[in-house]
């Protein structure tokens, strides 16, 4: 017993299996602390769809749900208002809604909405999640002359027009978010589904 | 008496401990005003521990009911306003030290060799007080508590691909709820805390391996008596415990009467939207971080594209982690540098205030302006230290060139056919700004030589 040699190629490997080994663990040890971080069956429980009665909203008004927990605008956009619209386009950075994930195929639209009159939006600002304030008045002392109504958001001073369409020059870079949704009957929406038409 | 201390020491290192750290640990016999910020940040970190475990006592954090809790201990609990207040001022005291600490490092030289592990341990404790304070901010659970984290967490949400789950696992939740406050919580009161304490032990031993700096740059070691003491070293204790004291009754003067008089700092220790309850439907008008905060939120905003914008603001700091490897001059202090050196620094703590102020401010098409030049200083800041390791030998005509080279391929990146009139004017009036900069710290060495000359270190400390 004495007599034995340091085999040093020996205790190297066992030296490298053990850290190996313990890396492992550790690693392995970290996937359900990790795990716990991640939003729970409550949390994702939350998220179901809202209804919005829209027969109640005045013309030029805004109307405020919670969906997700996040706010998601109901807007009765007046005649001028959507007539406004394509004005505004060579001012926009996505005048086309081009950018795919900012909205459902049906809301792709000039006023990116399944029916012109009502805007359903996500009231976040793309840039870094404040809630944009609605700005319906035209040509105010604070925001130009320039201005035709729509969304100003008080973080950074990122602009929108009354379609959720980022004004060129704002730290924003795509449109505001138009959630899924669709109309259970004609007063009646549904914020969070499709409705099965996509 | 002798006696338990014997039995102490020979059981542990009581009495070994004290001499090294504290009776026979030989500091410069030369410190000035600026080494008080040491001493002070670790009083300010006894008190935030001390105040913020009385806190706790009476807080929950729940998000129905963290807001009236804390309305309750300033209401309610005897004495529980004075506690909050000494934690709130505290935290904003914190920040102050430990610029004016950080301050004293960069004019000195003292993050250079063999320092630089006491800068980099340093840096951390910096990066873990800013998650500190940036969590502990949120438990108020008012309307900017809320707002500010939902801007700093949707940070996180710009890095591309895996931003969504990353906001998401930081929140627990689609969006700032009851998990994201609990979370901070334990954060804040449990893991943050003990991580501070164990870096500034560190922070000390790796310092006292070394020894400290001094105005004059000098390596006191070099130069010892026959009983191997630094012949311009002097006994931390009593010497400096007695001049801390002093530093100590100051800082505790105006301490408390802010506490007494401007608990809210005029609305930049504890903003004023935070008086109102968190309501995730109504965004403030303005949305300001606390001004620990804003220049490095100055520089987010001075870059339009968010993930970029969020880059260059992690940028700004981790730059400050590299420093002793950018500036490689061997003369320590500003003392006995050439005078573009000195201009240097002093652009660098104009543009770092500048960009603090514009932090709090909402965005205007001036402020913009200036916050992007500002920006561009603060990066160039570290290009021209670098430059200005071997004076002698820089080129400095080059350097100019090539580091006005960057600036102008960004301003050519950013005039955009949108910007009006008056932001087009803006732009080039302002591009002065970072030509000035370059011109007096790159050019006025170059052509007047008496700002160029670096002067002989002394072997002894002075005064």
């Amino acid at each position: 017993m004495a007599d034995t040699e340091v085999d040093k190629k020996r205790r190297r490997f066992l030296i490298g299996a053990t850290s190996a080994v313990g890396a492992v663990g550790v690693g392995a040890i970290a996937i359900p602390f990790i795990g716990s971080l991640t939003p729970s069956a409550r949390a994702l429980a939350a998220g179901a769809p809202v209804e919005v009665d829209i027969s109640k909203i005045e013309a030029g008004a805004l109307v405020r749900v919670i969906w997700r927990g996040k706010p998601v605008w109901v807007v009765h956009r007046t005649d001028e208002m959507i007539e406004g619209l394509p004005s505004l386009n060579d001012k926009l950075k996505d005048p086309d809604s081009a950018v795919e994930a900012q909205q459902p195929d049906y809301a792709k639209n000039e006023s990116r909405a399944r029916q012109d009159k009502y805007l359903v939006m996500v009231g976040i600002c793309t840039h870094l999640g404040c809630s944009p304030t609605y700005r319906p008045e035209v040509a105010p002392a604070d925001l130009g002359a320039d201005w035709k109504g729509g969304f100003y958001c008080p973080c950074h001073g990122s602009r929108f027009d009354l379609a959720g369409r980022v004004y060129k020059g704002s730290p924003a870079g795509t449109n505001m978010v138009v959630p899924p949704y669709y109309y259970k009957t004609d007063s009646l929406v549904l914020v969070g589904e499709d409705g099965g038409v996509a | 008496m002798n006696g338990l201390l014997n039995w102490i020491d020979a059981r542990f290192p009581l009495t070994d401990t004290w001499n090294k750290h504290i009776a026979e640990y030989y500091a410069p016999k030369n410190f000035n005003f600026f080494y008080f910020f040491g001493s002070l940040a670790m009083l300010v970190l006894v008190l935030q521990i001390v105040t913020g475990v009385f806190l706790t006592m009476h807080y929950k954090p729940d998000a129905a009911m963290a807001f009236t809790s804390v309305e309750h201990i300033m209401r309610d609990v005897p004495g529980g306003w004075f506690i909050r207040y000494m934690h709130s001022t505290g935290a904003s005291m914190f920040f102050v030290v430990i610029y004016l600490h950080m301050f004293r490092g960069l004019i000195y030289g003292s993050f250079k060799g063999p320092r630089e592990l006491v800068w980099l341990i340093g840096m951390l404790i910096y990066l873990a007080l800013m998650a500190e304070a940036f969590m502990g901010y949120l438990l108020p659970w008012g309307q900017m508590s809320f707002w500010g984290a939902q801007v700093i967490i949707n940070l996180f949400n710009t890095i591309p691909f895996i931003g969504d789950v990353v906001s998401t696992t930081i929140r627990g939740d689609f969006v700032i709820s009851d998990p994201t406050l609990n979370r901070f919580f334990a954060f804040h009161v449990i893991a943050v805390p003990l991580i501070l304490v164990g870096l500034v032990f560190v922070h000390i031993v790796a310092l006292h391996a070394v020894g400290s700096n001094n105005p004059d740059g000098v390596e006191i070691k070099k130069l010892k008596d026959e009983n191997g003491i630094p012949l311009d070293g002097i006994p931390f204790h009593p010497y400096y415990t007695v001049k801390d004291i002093v530093g100590v009754v100051v800082f505790l003067a105006v301490f408390f009467a802010i506490v007494f008089f401007m608990p809210e700092g005029g609305g930049y220790f504890l903003e004023h939207a935070n008086f109102e309850p968190a309501n995730p439907l109504k965004t403030p008008e303005h949305i300001a971080p606390v001004w620990y905060f804003t220049p490095f939120y100055t520089v987010l905003r001075a870059v339009p594209d968010p993930w970029y914008g969020t880059l260059a603001m992690f940028a700004a700091i981790a730059v400050l982690f590299v420093l002793p490897w950018i500036d490689r001059n061997p003369i320590k202090s500003v003392r006995y540098r050439n005078r573009a050196h000195l201009i240097n620094l002093a652009w660098f703590t104009v543009t770092f205030i500048v960009l603090g102020i514009l932090g709090v401010l909402a965005v205007t098409d001036v402020y913009r302006e200036l916050g992007t030049r500002g920006t561009q200083i603060y990066f160039l800041f570290f290009a021209v230290t670098y430059v200005h390791s071997r004076p002698q030998q820089a080129n400095y005509l080059m350097w100019f060139a090539i580091l006005l080279a960057p600036v102008l391929l960004w301003d050519f990146m950013r005039l955009d056919p949108s910007f009006t009139d008056i932001q087009r004017g803006l732009f080039w009036q302002m591009m002065l700004i970072p030509v000035a900069y370059l011109a007096t710290t790159l050019l006025l060495p170059h052509f007047i030589s008496a700002t160029n000359k670096e002067k002989e270190v002394p072997t002894r400390v002075t005064g």
